[in-house]
């Protein structure tokens, strides 16, 4: 079969199968860190294994190894789909495969020898931003060059949610890593005060809004209404939900900075702004979960479903709750305790992950020739434990910052703090122990799904699939 | 004409920018069209 004949699924293959390895090293440096919360001694005293190193490789691990991978595969995926022609360039995806690895790797080996810019999600140095760089211009000469040789008119609405999350990541990393190199392994950012901090969080919320919101969003209008065998509920919604989006979460990162060195009216701008974003946040949840009216039934028997619909389940909640925690007296209570923490894992584990889960259920049997997983029941148990363990981990969590935010705030008659710090960590010891159960059961998920992909490659053989003729093609599309 | 002015400007601009493209998606002209868009993924063979 000739090659411009079949979508290129070996890049696909490539980044869903290195998606599966980095979500299980991911979670289990989160669990592993978590543990270390609890137990200190298990740093063993050694430099790399401290928390300050393992915690930047862990959100490393699960957003840009894990989350980053799963995005190459899903994009590639369905770009080539809904576009009805092979991929732009063999070569540029191949290069952007290894080239994400090697910025894996070198992330891998780096942090924990506490090579860091120190700024959150963004702490890889100087020469691993410049490969960033490089191998995320491939990947967009990738996409949208097969965009540009699609055999259709239209161009799907899964697309230009991926397409904006690659133009913003482009923008966002490259302005946020603006550095003056000291050394091959230091540098110093181009920015310096509240400046850095403001362009630092412009990036480091716009991570979450395009890295993890709107990429995920493609994911979840083509797998859902795929899963499901219906079309997304309102393809109206979805244009006014894309628009709604990019028009508003570039403004909502100050919120960050509630109560720092950062203007006031820029504080406010942050906080408006987030809650205006709950708007187009739950539009677009609403239009994936009543994607099934009507075949509610299919969520009991189908278990890649209840992944896809309880990820937008999560969404919805973690995008209510995170407009909430902009409000500045809100966030005078949640800042700088482990709400925070709860609401990221609402977000990264019942949103990110259960969308990626269901997406590579979804695609898995396709890529290797197969009808199905190897283990339905397997998706199902991996769903349920997953589940609870996402609901103790964020339950834990909340209950944990709210306490932790009372006792620092608390005053005694006299005018003193009632608490110590320390008092407050003693107080927090047994929620940390339920989120060590809830990441450990997540882990324990992630491995039942490692194990299952495993088996569906080794007893079946890659597929090819052809790309249908353009005469064949529906005279709409 | 100073900065700020040049930035209300811009925000009005693309505020209204936003309202034309729901104008545009719910106009009923285009609502057929539409429904074909969100049905042609599933019109591809799966293999």
């Amino acid at each position: 079969m000739q090659a411009e004949a079949t979508y290129n699924y070996k890049v696909v293959r490539q980044f869903t199968i290195a998606t599966v390895i980095w979500g299980v090293v991911g979670m289990l440096v989160g669990v592993y860190i978590a543990a270390e919360l609890i137990w200190p001694a298990l740093n063993f005293d050694i430099p790399w294994l401290s928390y300050g190193r393992l915690r930047p490789l862990h959100t490393n691990a699960v957003i840009f190894a894990f989350g980053g991978s799963a995005l190459f595969a899903t994009s590639y995926y369905v770009v080539q789909r809904t576009s009805h022609a092979r991929l732009f360039s063999d070569g540029l995806a191949a290069f952007t495969f290894w080239g994400w690895q090697a910025v894996i790797v070198l992330a891998a080996i780096t942090l924990p020898l506490g090579i860091t810019t120190s700024k959150e999600y963004a702490e890889l140095e100087w020469p691993i931003d410049i490969l960033i760089a490089v191998v995320w211009i491939a990947y967009a000469v990738v996409f949208f060059g097969t965009l540009y040789k699609r055999k259709v008119q239209h161009i799907y609405v899964a697309n230009w949610f991926f397409g904006a999350y690659i133009l913003a990541i482009a923008l966002l990393h490259i302005v946020n890593s603006a550095a003056m190199p000291a050394t091959f392994w230091k540098s110093y950012s181009a920015f310096a005060g509240a400046q850095d901090a403001m362009v630092q969080w412009w990036y480091g919320h716009n991570a979450v809004g395009f890295f993890l919101t709107a990429g995920f969003l493609g994911m979840m209008y083509y797998y859902v209404p795929k899963q499901a065998g219906r079309p997304i509920y309102s393809y109206r919604l979805s244009v006014v939900h894309f628009w709604a989006l990019i028009f508003t979460y570039m403004w909502a990162g100050p919120h960050h900075l509630h109560y720092t060195a950062l203007p006031e009216w820029t504080q406010s701008i942050g906080m408006v702004f987030s809650l205006i974003l709950l708007a187009p946040s739950w539009g677009g949840m609403i239009n994936g979960i009543m994607t099934l009216s009507g075949a509610w039934q299919k969520l009991r028997e189908d278990a890649i479903l209840k992944f896809l619909i309880v990820s937008l389940s999560f969404y919805g909640m973690s995008t209510f709750e995170g407009p909430m925690m902009s409000i500045k007296t809100v966030n005078a209570l949640s800042h700088y305790t482990d709400w925070t923490i709860g609401h990221v894992h609402s977000g990264a584990l019942g949103w990110v992950a259960f969308i990626t889960m269901g997406s590579l259920y979804y695609m898995v049997p396709r890529l290797f020739g197969r009808t199905q997983m190897y283990s339905v029941p397997a998706i199902n148990a991996h769903f349920w434990i997953a589940t609870i363990g996402v609901v103790l981990y964020i339950a834990a969590m909340w209950i944990a910052g709210v306490m932790q935010g009372l006792m620092w705030r608390a005053v005694s008659e006299d005018g003193t703090l009632t608490y110590t710090f320390v008092e407050s960590v003693k107080a927090t010891y047994p929620f940390y122990a339920i989120r060590l159960l809830g990441g450990l059961l997540f882990l324990a998920g992630m491995v039942i799904m490692a194990w299952n992909v495993t088996k569906t490659i080794s007893t079946s053989k890659p597929q090819e699939a052809r790309i249908p003729e353009p005469a064949a093609a529906p005279a709409h599309a | 004409m100073d900065v700020d002015l040049i930035h209300s400007f811009v925000t009005v601009f693309l505020f209204a920018a936003f309202l034309g493209i729901v104008w545009w998606a719910y106009l009923p002209a285009r609502r057929r069209s539409l429904e074909l868009q969100a049905m042609s993924i599933l019109e591809e063979d799966d293999a």
